[in-house]
Formats: C-alpha cells, sequence, structure tokens
C-alpha cells in the first residue's frame, strides 16, 4: 500500500476531481455572468449558494475555470461598459 | 435546480409597439465585417448610452427589432465584443509564446465575430440575471480562450495513452516527492488500464494527466468540450473508487 501524505493527497485530488456534485459544461456557461456578478457584488446570496454545484465544476474543469477567471478579470477591469 | 428568478426579456416594448415576433435577420455584410457606417457611428452614443438604469433592456429591445437602431447597437456590441476578444488573445497569448501579434488579432476579430453570431441566435437566452454586456462578454471571451488554446496545439502531438504519464514524476521537486510521485503515478497507471474504457483513458491521460485542453481534446475526437468533460468525469469517479481501495484516502462522491 501507499503511504498517504499530504502532497500525494494534493495531486491525487488534482487527478480525481472533485468529490461534490458538479454542474456541466454547459450548465457553467449558462450561469456564468450571474456568478461573476455575484462575486464582484458580493450581494446575497452568495454565488455558491445561489449556483451550489458550480465550485466543484470549477475545481474540476480547468477550461471552465479559466473562462471564469477571464470574465471575473474583465469585469473588474470595467471594460465591460460600451464606449 | 432552481437559480435565479426567470425575467421576461421581451419587456415592455418602450415605443408602446408589438415587440416583433419575426425571426433575428442578421446583417447582409460579406463576412460578417460588422463596420461602423457613417450613419451608425452617429448612432451609437443614442443607441447605448450605458445608462445603468436598464441597459440590458434596452440592448435587447434595439438588437431586436430591425432598424437604424439594431444597426448601430449591433456596431457598439461588435466594438465591445472585439475589445474583449482582445483582452483575452493577450492574457492567454502570454502563455504560448509560439503566438505573434497578428495570430492573436485575427483570433480576437474572429471571435468578436462568432460571439456576435452566438449573441444574436441566443438572445432569447439572456435572462436577465446579469447585465446585458456581461452576458455578451462571456461569449467573446469563451470564443477567444478556445480559439488560442486551439491555435498554440495545432499540429502538436495529444498524449492519449497511459504510458504517457511521466510529467508529475519529473516535476517533483524533492527525492521523497520523487519517490511518492512515481508510486502514486505507477498505481493510477495500473487503475486506469484496468478499470477506464479506451475512451476514457484516452481522456484522462490527456486532460488529466497531461494537461491538454479539453476543447483542444474535443476537436481531436470530433466531439463537443461537454461531452469530453463528462467522460472525464466518468473516468474520475472510476479511478476515485479503485484508488480508494488501495486506501489512497480517496473520498466517495458528496451527494
Amino acid at each position: 500500500m501507499i503511504q498517504d501524505t499530504p502532497d500525494q493527497s494534493g495531486r491525487l485530488e488534482r487527478l480525481v476531481g472533485p468529490a461534490d456534485q458538479e454542474l456541466s459544461c454547459e450548465e457553467c456557461f449558462d450561469f456564468l455572468d450571474a456568478y461573476v456578478e455575484l462575486e464582484v457584488t458580493g450581494t446575497a446570496p452568495s454565488a455558491d449558494a445561489r449556483t451550489p454545484k458550480m465550485r466543484a465544476h470549477l475545481e474540476g474543469c480547468s477550461a471552465c475555470r479559466d473562462d471564469h477567471d477571464s470574465l471575473l478579470a474583465f469585469v473588474l477591469s470595467g471594460r465591460t461598459d460600451p464606449g | 435546480m432552481t437559480l435565479a428568478t426567470d425575467v421576461d426579456v421581451w419587456r415592455e416594448d418602450p415605443t408602446g409597439a408589438a415587440a416583433s415576433t419575426e425571426p433575428l435577420a442578421l446583417p447582409a455584410s460579406a463576412g460578417f465585417a460588422w463596420g461602423v457606417t457613417r450613419r451608425s457611428s452617429r448612432a451609437i452614443g443614442d443607441a447605448v448610452t450605458g445608462d445603468p438604469g436598464a441597459p440590458s433592456d434596452d440592448w435587447v429591445y434595439r438588437l431586436s427589432h430591425a432598424g437604424p437602431d439594431r444597426d448601430a447597437a449591433i456596431a457598439a456590441l461588435h466594438a465591445l465584443l472585439l475589445r474583449a476578444a482582445r483582452f483575452e488573445v493577450n492574457r492567454r497569448g502570454a502563455v504560448f509564446p509560439n503566438l505573434h501579434g497578428a495570430d492573436l488579432d485575427d483570433l480576437a476579430c474572429q471571435s468578436a465575430d462568432d460571439a456576435m453570431m452566438s449573441i444574436l441566435r441566443r438572445l432569447a437566452d439572456f435572462r436577465g440575471e446579469s447585465r446585458f454586456t456581461t452576458w455578451a462578454c462571456k461569449f467573446a471571451l469563451v470564443e477567444a480562450g478556445a480559439k488560442v488554446r486551439r491555435h498554440a496545439w495545432r499540429g502538436r502531438e495529444i498524449p492519449l495513452t497511459a504510458e504517457s504519464l511521466s510529467a508529475d514524476a519529473d516535476n517533483a521537486p524533492l527525492p521523497d516527492a520523487h519517490a511518492e510521485a512515481q508510486m502514486l503515478l505507477i498505481a493510477v497507471r495500473e487503475e486506469v488500464k484496468q478499470h477506464l474504457t479506451a475512451r476514457q483513458r484516452a481522456v484522462f491521460v490527456a486532460v488529466a494527466l497531461n494537461d491538454v485542453p479539453i476543447d483542444v481534446v474535443a476537436d481531436r475526437l470530433n466531439t463537443t468540450r461537454g461531452a469530453v468533460y463528462k467522460t472525464l468525469h466518468d473516468a474520475r469517479r472510476k479511478l476515485r473508487v479503485a484508488l480508494n481501495a488501495r486506501g489512497l484516502g480517496i473520498e466517495g462522491e458528496r451527494a
């Protein structure tokens, strides 16, 4: 049997993904804009409370996580305003 | 799943006229060159004021009713989408040194055009749960991100077999960690071979073990990103059970 260490646990978690129930990529795309705005404004309910399976999907899907990080950065930059 | 209150985006017509029920007609400009004409340039300031009070209603209404205001709104939206796409390709381009300025700008323009097509086709999907501009920019950012990843991986071999599992071990910084990583990879490799289907193996090895972008794998396997992730999810669930049975401390799936 292989000894379990914190480093190894982290590596395994990354390989096998989140244990929580998660959204699909399509659902993630559908809810991403509202989720990001709730993250930015910090209003209740929180983004994770309103979309409970989103965080697990972002942990497991690097492409959706990239998309999330990009939209969050773009919104925070203030460049979504037209003109 | 209950998310947010559904919002009827086809709100009251501010002009008092009935909302058009005709299918959206895309502009006839060749190659989707969303050029701003002299007329629409003047109209942009009127069409899209950025009024924080009701900008989403304004965008949806103008984009869904034929006329000069729609042309102006399309031009203004395309400018916004191009800004978002350039933001994304510049972010992602820094990670891929083989991409150059002209390539990146071309990808940004293509992304803005494709995003515009998707937005006009899916206007009825906008539920008003975010600002319209955030919803719309999402399309451009996702398009641009996927295009950069595909472009960067064009012509590169994608590892799809369980034999290509050495990257993690090579990155381990200390001898002890290196040994642990090697043992772990041996265990993972054995379980991958024993429990996963051929397609699950290919997806798991490429995406989870070698960090190949999921949309690149989807292209190579001639399927969708969502389908690839579903395959990855199923593979991970099998491995979670198998590795847990080896005493590796993997938690079971939580409801």
